[in-house]
């Protein structure tokens, strides 16, 4: 933080660069006001595909409009009524809901293409960004892609390939790497020669997906097993890489732009080091742990990277980076990042514009020099998961009340779903990407919290009880981050919010307002002479709340909208302009402004409340209900140790066992495959299989029971 | 100094009035109280406390004694003041309400003349002012000792159950045993709730099951509350305890009016009327194949997504139950596609048909989802005898008086379409989102029909598809008032619910009709 605020370089460019400023649009989606300019006389295409879905497609979108050029949009057949479809001028449904059948179906897009005449084709992320055979079909076309030339993605797409280029670039790069593995004990070979630890991933796929870490043989035969499957089924392509393991890195990445006249700018980096099985869940740019030298130094070699291979489009080159400041080229993401707009936020350049315009081969309008860091960004994924498991399994379901909180200042939402959207098994379970923005990185923060607590989703499980805690962490507030971050500082996995004794008075306070709201309500009928009218306001509520299994009385009063709740010899008062209707209850609680949410509230006293985005369940009771109450019986849970589950909707890849086999503790069980992501079901105890229940080849929902032990 | 040469103030008859009050204060005593307690059940008394507003339970027939003398039952120690039930008047949420709970401390909660009795004298008086009863049933059955004057009893319920129906509304709450003839009382009022694993319903229990058929069943497979609400339809829901089925029937009685005579209520209402419900206009699949769930559009229309469904685990291809618009209680009934299509068949049938005649007699306005395939083929259905049960569905809306609007979300085929709620059953709005399909049958059955042996099947698919698969020819028939943006559709029926809150309409003077039973 220091260091970043002594660049001198910096500060000037911040003062000439406009402030970065947002405003609401339609279709939920927000976008940065860029300082860069949207010239309407300079030609440009008149219409662009989009060879994707979700917000990325949508993000597109909203370029494509400030710059005047038409938009079609393409679409699976679940997806007819998706956002990206309303959104675009045309669509064309290119196929049913798997994506190798659509959105991977390159002759249904090629159609596509045709069909509606577009010029140029963006291709988001994931899907067939980084494959060459796309780019090359579109330039038999003489269609514009709108991305780096094949040769690019060649070269950057084949990991040793790219590391050979990188090391002749004079670019850091990891030690030890080596090879293409044939086998299990060829994996086993190489990773001896290396030393453990080692990285297993496939060597076609991006990001983190189909990553594995082995400390030992057999870890290794295990790691190689599934990520040449999970290979196969995402790339159709089972070559792996291993490595060296670079223990407790933080992932940092440089974010840069190049013409086709040979270019190039590095627009900074991105902080990427917050992330679960490997994959992102919150990132920022700045980070707080480069110094002006090594960002430059990164930077520098980020661009000499892009010129070795003739780099055009916008790109993002990966680095590990350990406490030392040492940094290692991990790989170069040859398309347009999830995580650009943060990079968009600080620098106030408009990425797909420049995609666009460097396509149309204009050259780059800025200078290394006009490259500003103005401010502080912050980007949270939000995820249709269930971050209780694992960091986060995903689930699914109907989005049946939806609500951005686009009425904050600096908070931008990209996001291509709406109110009655599906989260399906298909696709990424990404609900959207929540992004703050402040001058200093505290303010940033401070917005972050806001936003997530003004963020209304209902009808799927998410992930902003995570989101929320990570971005209050000591740990994290004060930079001290790795990659590591999330199992070391939850070792036992994520529990919640953990409440103070003041938190919890908060919390049972509002959960006692609601209740006696909703019991005066329920005393109101208008119009109806045969009620006889109960002395409401004057009277004194006392209550049983349990959160817990801990038990509080509570005795309450109310004048109006004010609430005033005494626990255990505490008083809380709570106010605020809400109802029992709306979504958010914006409530301040002891003088303090707090947002919370209720999520459920039902006749017997159950009260759900999102508070510090964590999920309570409460529940009250008048008294003489609480004291009648421990008459009634304990109902006996279900035992679940002999009992598989799914704890997640997909489908089973595999099966391993049989009725009759016996199974150790921890065995695998079977296999199953949620948005491209490969879980392994193992036994909870040491038992004999009584009964399967799936086989391969199933869909199966959450919850649906999988095998039985004896 | 009175008449007869005694003071009523003195201190032995007052000492007595005390002790009889405090005698039936504690029912069948402690060790029976005790006992009620480790069976997970709450006492009589403390059922009514809890159902009833604080302080206004007003008990009747608190010194009433069983007139048995038969088998020592005249002894004192058999004599219980009230004997085995708690009755009177009280309030739920300041509006009157009828109750009576019977006491399983007091000879197993079995019903005497003087029991049934009193149950009577608060019938017969919330009938008079016009108010519901609830019954917390908790009864071993008849008093065997007193033979046919227990018999009697049940028969004086059961007429008065009769009268009151349509009059006031009754609810029962199974919350222990009830067999034999005891099942009837439950069976003829409008509601019947059970309490999950402490509440049995049948009319001869494993015992005598066994000896007549031979079958082996437990008590909670033969009657138990999962058996009534998901296999037989006897009971409308299910709570998971008393405490929780107590606190679950004052809300519901809220969605109550009080009789026949008053309106439905109308509640303090934060939801805005002219919501729009954006979800409202995906919620119904392309694929006119494809299933959605009806509740999603139920949940979304309604007041704050709150839906108090009856019989949510019965003939589940048909959704029923109450809620409310713009604070106003309305009953729903929509076809759910996620089961079987939601076609209709003989459980779907009765059970809307019996929900559609509730709201009817209690002047509560019915909203109609539509999505229905048609009626459920099959000869276990026609056996069944389908024609005679889904007939009563078709009586009950058409002969419904209240406000009827209707909204066609997707298929609307065949005779179904006419049943559900239609303009020519004197449907009141009705309406057609973009998506509706009113024809016959489906463009598949229909081609193969009109163009039997021809060729050329697909294109003649699609020119009915063209023709028939969607709101038009409905539309210009009038038969639908108006197509509507879906998202629309909250605001639209709340408008007219205000509209229609003055509607008059009224059968032909009949001595009674004669429903298809």
């Amino acid at each position: 933080m220091a260091a970043y605020r002594s660049a001198a370089g910096f500060q000037r460019v911040l003062h000439a660069v406009k402030h970065v400023c947002f405003s609401k649009q339609r279709c939920g989606v927000i976008i940065c006001r860029y300082s860069t300019v949207y010239d309407p006389t300079e030609k440009t295409f008149d219409k662009i595909l989009i060879a994707n879905r979700g917000e990325i497609a949508c993000r597109v979108i909203k370029t494509c409009k400030k710059m005047g050029i038409k938009t079609v949009a393409v679409h699976s057949d679940v997806d007819s009524s998706a956002v990206h479809v309303k959104m675009a001028d045309e669509a064309v449904c290119v196929g049913p809901a798997p994506t190798n059948k659509s959105y991977l179906n390159m002759d249904a897009i090629m159609n596509a293409i045709k069909q509606t005449g577009a010029q140029a084709v963006h291709p988001g992320y994931g899907f067939l960004s980084e494959n060459k055979q796309f780019a090359k079909r579109l330039a038999a076309e003489g269609v514009s892609f709108i991305g780096p030339d094949t040769h690019a993605i060649q070269a950057m797409g084949d990991k040793i390939e790219s590391k050979l280029i990188a090391k002749a670039a004079k670019v850091n790069t990891i030690p030890g790497f080596d090879g293409v593995v044939k086998d299990a004990e060829e994996a086993v070979k190489i990773a001896g020669e290396i030393g453990y630890p080692v990285m297993i991933k496939a060597s076609a796929g991006g990001g983190g997906k189909g990553m594995r870490i082995a400390w030992n043989d057999e870890e290794t035969r295990e790691g190689f097993r599934f990520s040449s499957q999970e290979a196969a089924s995402s790339f159709g392509d089972d070559r792996l890489l291993i490595e060296k393991f670079i223990d407790n890195p933080r992932h940092i990445e440089i974010q840069v732009l190049a013409d086709k006249h040979g270019n190039a700018l590095w627009l900074n980096e991105r902080e990427c080091s917050i992330q679960r099985r490997n994959q992102k869940v919150v990132e920022e740019a700045p980070s707080t742990f480069l110094d002006p030298d090594t960002r430059r130094a990164m930077g520098e070699q980020a661009v000499s990277l892009a010129k070795a291979v003739k780099y055009s489009s916008a790109g993002t080159v990966e680095f590990l980076v350990d406490s030392k400041k040492n940094f290692y080229f991990l790989e170069m993401n040859t398309r347009l990042q999830v995580e650009h707009p943060i990079t968009e936020c600080i620098t106030g350049l408009d990425l797909v514009q420049q995609m666009i315009r460097i396509a149309m081969g204009y050259k780059l309008q800025h200078k290394q020099s006009d490259i500003p860091i103005n401010g502080w960004a912050i980007e949270s994924r939000v995820y249709a998961e269930d971050p209780y498991k694992s960091f986060g399994l995903p689930s699914i379901g109907r989005l049946s009340q939806y609500q951005e909180p686009l009425d904050l200042r600096n908070v931008r939402v990209d996001s291509g779903i709406e109110e009655g959207s599906d989260i399906s098994i298909y696709y990424d379970p990404m609900i959207s990407k929540l992004v703050t923005y402040g001058k200093t990185r505290e303010e940033a923060l401070k917005k972050m919290e806001e936003a997530l607590d003004n963020y209304v989703i209902r009808g799927v499980t998410h992930n902003i009880p995570l989101l929320r805690e990570i971005i209050v962490h000591p740990r994290f507030v004060s930079g001290d981050i790795s990659t590591k971050f999330l199992p070391e500082v939850y070792p036992d996995g994520f529990k919640g919010h953990m409440l103070t004794a003041g938190e919890r008075r908060e919390l049972l306070a509002t959960a006692a307002a609601l209740y006696v709201a909703a019991q005066l309500r329920s005393q109101k009928f208008l119009g109806d002479l045969r009620v006889s009218v109960v002395p409401a306001e004057s009277r004194q509520w006392e209550l049983c709340v349990e959160l817990d299994k801990g038990v509080h009385m509570l005795g309450v009063s109310r004048s109006g909208n004010n609430y005033t709740v005494e626990i255990d010899g505490e008083k809380v008062e709570v106010s605020g302009e809400w109802n029992l209707a709306s979504a958010l209850l914006p409530l301040t609680i002891n003088g303090k402004h707090r947002t919370l949410q209720c999520l459920l509230r039902t006749a017997a006293g159950e009260i759900t409340l999102q508070y510090l985005g964590t999920s309570f369940k409460l529940r009250v009771l008048s008294k003489l209900a609480a004291s009648l109450s421990k008459h009634m019986p304990e109902k006996v849970p279900e035992d679940t140790s002999s009992i598989l589950r799914s704890p997640m909707p997909g489908s089973v890849v595999a099966v391993s066992v049989k009725p009759g086999d016996n199974v150790a503790e921890g065995q695998e069980i079977c296999v199953i495959e949620a948005m491209k992501m490969q879980n392994s079901m193992t036994a909870a105890k040491a038992a004999k299989v009584k009964s399967v229940h799936c086989k391969a080849g199933d869909t199966v929902g959450e919850g649906d029971l999988l095998v039985e032990l004896e | 100094m009175n008449a007869r040469g005694y003071s009523v103030n003195h201190p032995s008859v007052q000492e007595r009035i005390e002790k009889k009050r405090q005698a039936a204060l504690t029912g069948g005593g402690q060790l029976r109280i005790a006992a009620q307690h480790k069976r997970g059940k709450l006492t009589a008394r403390e059922r009514l406390e809890l159902l009833l507003d604080p302080d206004s339970f007003v008990e009747y027939d608190m010194f009433v004694e069983h007139r048995c003398s038969d088998f020592g039952m005249e002894a004192d120690h058999n004599k219980y003041p009230g004997d085995s039930v708690v009755t009177g008047q009280g309030r739920i949420n300041g509006r009157l309400v009828y109750v009576f709970s019977q006491d399983f401390t007091v000879f197993g909660g079995s019903l005497s003349g003087a029991h049934a009795q009193k149950i009577c004298k608060i019938m017969d008086q919330a009938m008079m002012v016009g108010a519901p009863v609830i019954g917390l049933n908790d009864s071993g059955g008849a008093r065997i000792q007193e033979g046919v004057e227990s018999l009697a009893g049940y028969a004086d319920i059961f007429l008065r159950n009769v009268m009151s129906s349509g009059v006031v509304p009754q609810i029962s709450l199974i919350m222990g045993p009830c067999a034999g003839g005891a099942v009837y009382s439950p069976a003829l009022t409008d509601f019947t709730f059970m309490v999950k694993d402490t509440s049995y319903l049948f009319i001869t229990g494993p015992d005598v099951v066994k000896s007549v058929t031979n079958e082996d069943v437990s008590q909670e497979e033969l009657g138990g509350a999962k058996t009534h609400t998901t296999v037989s339809g006897v009971a409308h829901r299910a709570f998971e305890n008393d405490v929780d089925a107590l606190l679950n029937l004052r809300d519901f009685f809220n969605f109550l009016p009080l009789s026949n005579k008053d309106p439905a209520p109308v509640t303090e209402c934060h939801d805005p009327r002219d919501r729009l419900v954006p979800g409202l206009d995906t919620v119904v699949p392309f694929e006119s194949t494809k299933a959605y769930d009806m509740l999603d559009i139920v949940h979304g229309i309604v007041d704050e997504r709150e839906f108090f469904e009856i019989m949510p685990n019965y003939a589940k291809n048909i959704v029923v139950g109450f809620a409310r618009m713009n604070g106003r209680t309305v009953g729903i009934v929509g076809n759910q596609p996620k089961v079987a299509s939601g076609c209709l068949d003989i459980n779907s049938s009765v059970k809307g048909a019996r929900f559609v005649r509730f709201c009817d007699a209690f002047n509560i306005p019915i909203i109609t989802f539509v999505d229905v395939p048609g009626f459920l083929p099959g000869t276990a259905q026609e056996y069944g005898g389908i024609i005679r049960h889904g007939a009563k569905l078709l009586y009950a809306f058409a002969e419904a008086t209240v406000p009827k609007i209707t909204v066609i979300t997707r298929k609307a085929y065949g005779g179904a379409y006419d049943v559900m709620s239609s303009k020519h059953l004197r449907g009141d709005v009705n309406y057609a989102w973009p998506s509706a399909e009113v024809a016959v049958m489906g463009a598949k059955g229909a081609v193969q029909i009109i163009f039997r042996g021809k060729e050329n099947q697909a294109e003649a698919e699609a020119e009915y598809v063209e023709k028939f698969a969607n709101p038009f020819p409905a539309a210009v028939r009038g038969f639908v008032d108006d197509i509507i943006q879906p998202s629309t559709t909250r605001k639209r029926i709340c408008r007219d619910l205000e509209v229609l809150a003055s509607k008059k309409q009224t059968n032909p003077w009949k001595k009674h009709a004669n429903i298809p039973l």
